[in-house]
């Protein structure tokens, strides 16, 4: 759609206004929810390809998502005003997590298909969401993250919601592009995109979740605390093998101070990503991650070779781990290969 | 020949089938109990047997003769326990889970209709729109309404929902029941939800073809009693948490509005994750000539404590804003102010006076011992403002020095506390994120529009943060718009 390549330079050029004449416009043509989620959408899918691959930068990204962000005002503002006919949905995102756009879009698409919406924004830490829940007492929850590495913290938060009597339906690129984190989660239901999510709660109703369970129930394997043991020391552990690091690639030692401290960044990342790749027991978020990483830190011309190492020392350091030496192993098995 | 007739005499309904099949005889308990055409061939061991309204557990003992006995031990009540037991827990953990009184009510009606009776309705207790009403009818969705009705034509009921005096269930005569409550009743009984302490409402049962026993009536009091708990429960803490919201609704951080000449974007992380207010606070407001007055701050202190010393300041400084509006008496003043009262703590504060000007925004700023605000240029450069002063509220005297920026369209003017600049953390976890890191962040931050800036900022000092605790955090962006080419 040409909307889209319009609304991208408008954003990029942060002009407000040309961003809001390109939404309105195109809303008079195709309707609010195509415009909310194939043209406002797709700019944002847009966003992220181009930061993975440094075309943009972070400011940049959030710079773009404000306009944005504002162009769905006015879109909300000209939205068609009914009284809702449907039940009433709580759209929030996870502690931790900061990518709201995601989850707005979902509030304005819900609103338009007639939901009672009660849009919390980014960030909501869990003791505020649930007294939320008990003060209102919606039909559903819809939670949505972004970032793998909030998936502990949304499989918490979900657990809390459901102990609260709330089904909770989940979204976001957190969760896999089929789901199934959501599932092994124990989710109510889970939704590849804001229009499915609309659909799905317009044709069914999702049961209210039966006795409170622990979150340990749905992952038996946490049981071996390797989760527990690796996120609590994580900041010991990078520490330790930032040092062992310095002493095996000579070249760090000519590092700047900003250099060090990208390092020091993209080793706690690892971490953080090996931490969450435990707790959800799957390889291939790990692996995942880093040939991400690889191709980001490529993308923005940023040596690799401290990868390998780093890996390499990480695994000393968590010898006594068997699923994390099987997570660092395969990726040195598919380097070689 | 004594063991013959003890069995005879028992009074366990018992009876000998032969080897062929057919009733050999019977004890008088059997007799009383087993129609003559009974057919014990059909009978399993250890299954029940429905008889006259009652339930047996079959036992078979095999005799030497080939023969065998079949006792027969009444599990009626057994088993009428068992599930009146696992109702009781079925409903408890369901309400459990709630704290919110719609829901508990309607977990009451829905189990009530399916367990003790036809229809049940749960009536709370007044509120200023009405009597909310849960209603479920057998196999059917509760319904929830605020109703109109007047209770007082419902003997007991009004008493049932005050919660005092202590009334017993009450029948209520099916004929003289209003329209609201039942049409086709046969058997309607009232039960209050003890809310000890809290009035939770009454649970009103109906039966269309039957009457209710004496020992169902006891159970009902016995469901009724663990529901009003959970019920009365989640009241308090709706109550509470109104009560809550409302005296806090003050403190909170301002909704800000937009202007025609100035963007404007506040962002507040407290530092509980279970509270919404601190001790830093920021303020907006509109001065004569399109000029708007800026103001954030820092209490010494956090938590509640520091939040309600917030919303003391900031009173002040509104009050204090209809006579002054000039940064250095403004300061002063409030000096004195917070200087008078006992129970103040010294605060660190910046201002700002914002007047829109044919370049963009002329912004004047006074630190009252504050982080200085930092200047955020379209093209990435960043300079901090030229402004000092002494801490508001301890010294006698204060000392502050203005600063006068002007921001062309595209420019930023970052206010923030130390929240952000002391936010402990970083990949090594043992670092500030420090004013240094900040400026170097905000270089790449040249041209964002206000409320991207201010979410980034929050963003990078969560991000070093990680899980580690954090002070509160504020910050505010004035931002003179881009202008339509």
């Amino acid at each position: 759609m040409e909307a889209v390549d319009l609304l991208w330079e408008a954003a990029l050029a942060g002009d407000e206004h040309r961003a809001t004449d390109v939404v309105l416009a195109a809303a008079e043509d195709h309707g609010h929810e195509t415009v909310l989620l194939d043209v406002i959408g797709g700019v944002q899918h847009r966003v992220g390809r181009e930061w993975a691959s440094n075309r943009i930068s972070v400011a940049q990204e959030h710079a773009i998502t404000a306009i944005n962000d504002r162009a769905v005002t006015a879109l909300s503002i000209t939205r068609p005003r009914r009284a809702p006919v449907h039940g009433r949905v709580t759209v929030a995102c996870v502690d931790g997590e900061w990518h709201a756009f995601p989850a707005r879009l979902l509030s304005e698409v819900l609103a338009l298909r007639g939901f009672a919406v009660d849009y919390l924004g980014a960030q909501v830490p869990t003791p505020h969401l649930i007294t939320y829940l008990h003060r209102t007492g919606p039909d559903v929850v819809a939670l949505s993250s972004s970032i793998a590495t909030r998936l502990p913290t949304a499989h918490a938060t979900m657990t809390a919601c459901q102990a609260a009597g709330v089904p909770v339906m989940v979204g976001g690129a957190a969760f896999g592009t089929d789901g199934t984190h959501a599932r092994r989660f124990g989710a109510n239901a889970w939704a590849a995109d804001a229009r499915s999510a609309a659909d799905m709660l317009l044709s069914q109703t999702l049961p209210v979740p039966g006795r409170p369970h622990q979150p340990v129930d749905d992952l038996p394997h946490l049981a071996d605390q390797e989760y527990t043991l690796v996120t609590r020391g994580a900041r010991d552990l990078v520490r330790q093998v930032y040092r062992d690091l310095e002493e095996r690639v000579p070249a760090m030692r000519s590092y700047s101070d900003e250099q060090r401290q990208h390092t020091a960044q993209d080793l706690a990342h690892i971490v953080e990503f090996l931490g969450t790749a435990l707790y959800v027991d799957d390889d291939s978020l790990f692996a995942d991650f880093l040939s991400w990483t690889g191709a980001v830190l490529d993308a923005r011309g940023v040596p690799t070779h401290v990868l390998e190492p780093t890996l390499d020392l990480l695994g000393a350091q968590l010898r006594d781990f068997p699923r994390a030496q099987r997570m660092l192993r395969l990726h040195a098995r598919a380097d070689a290969g | 020949m004594v063991t013959v007739s003890s069995w005879l005499r028992s009074p366990c309904p018992a009876l000998v089938v032969d080897t062929a099949g057919a009733v050999h005889g019977m004890n008088d308990a059997a007799r009383s109990l087993l129609p003559p055409e009974v057919l014990p061939s059909e009978w399993q061991h250890g299954e029940s047997v429905h008889l006259a309204e009652r339930s047996y557990a079959a036992h078979r003992v095999d005799n030497e003769d080939g023969s065998v006995t079949w006792w027969l031990l009444d599990q009626t009540d057994l088993l009428l326990e068992r599930d009146r037991a696992a109702l009781l827990t079925r409903m408890s953990s369901a309400l459990m889970t709630s704290l919110n009184p719609e829901r508990c009510m309607t977990v009451v009606a829905e189990m009530a209709a399916a367990h003790l009776a036809d229809e049940a309705l749960v009536i709370a207790p007044q509120s200023s729109s009405g009597h909310p009403v849960t209603r479920c009818r057998r196999g059917e969705a509760p319904t929830y309404e605020l109703q109109q009705v007047d209770v007082e034509e419902v003997v007991g009921l009004s008493e049932a929902l005050r919660g005092f005096p202590p009334v017993p269930s009450r029948w209520i005569d099916p004929a003289a029941a209003p329209e609201w409550l039942a049409r086709d009743g046969m058997s309607i009984v009232v039960t209050p939800l003890p809310g000890h302490g809290v009035p939770a409402g009454a649970l009103i049962l109906i039966r269309r073809d039957k009457t209710f026993s004496d020992d169902e009536e006891a159970f009902a009091r016995l469901f009724a009693s663990r529901a009003g708990v959970a019920i009365s429960a989640a009241s308090l803490f709706t109550q509470q948490a109104e009560i809550t919201d409302r005296l806090t609704r003050d403190l909170l951080p301002p909704v800000l509005r937009r202007y025609p000449h100035v963007e404007l974007a506040g962002r507040y992380r407290a530092a509980a994750d279970t509270e919404r207010v601190g001790g830093d606070f920021y303020d907006v407001h509109e001065l004569p000539d399109e000029q708007l007055f800026v103001v954030l701050g820092d209490v010494c202190g956090k938590g509640l404590e520091a939040a309600t010393q917030t919303g003391r300041v900031r009173t002040a400084v509104h009050a204090l804003l209809q006579v002054v509006t000039d940064h250095d008496r403004m300061l002063a003043a409030l000096n004195q102010a917070l200087l008078t009262t006992d129970t103040s703590r010294f605060i660190t504060t910046v201002v700002g006076t914002v007047r829109p000007v044919e370049a963009g925004l002329h912004v004047r700023l006074t630190s009252g011992g504050h982080l200085p605000p930092l200047i955020v240029r379209v093209d990435g450069t960043v300079e901090a403002a030229a402004t000092r002063g002494t801490l508001v509220g301890i010294l006698p005297e204060i000392v502050t020095a203005t600063d006068e920026v002007v921001l062309a369209p595209g420019d930023s003017c970052l206010l923030y506390t130390d929240g952000i600049t002391e936010a402990h953390g970083g990949p090594l976890g043992d670092e500030e994120f420090g004013e240094e890191r900040l400026r170097r962040a905000l270089t790449a931050c040249g041209g964002m529009p206000a409320e991207a800036l201010v979410e980034h900022v929050h963003m990078l000092a969560a991000q070093w943060v990680g899980d580690g605790e954090h002070d509160d955090m504020a910050t505010l962006a004035i931002t003179a718009p881009r202008r339509r080419p």
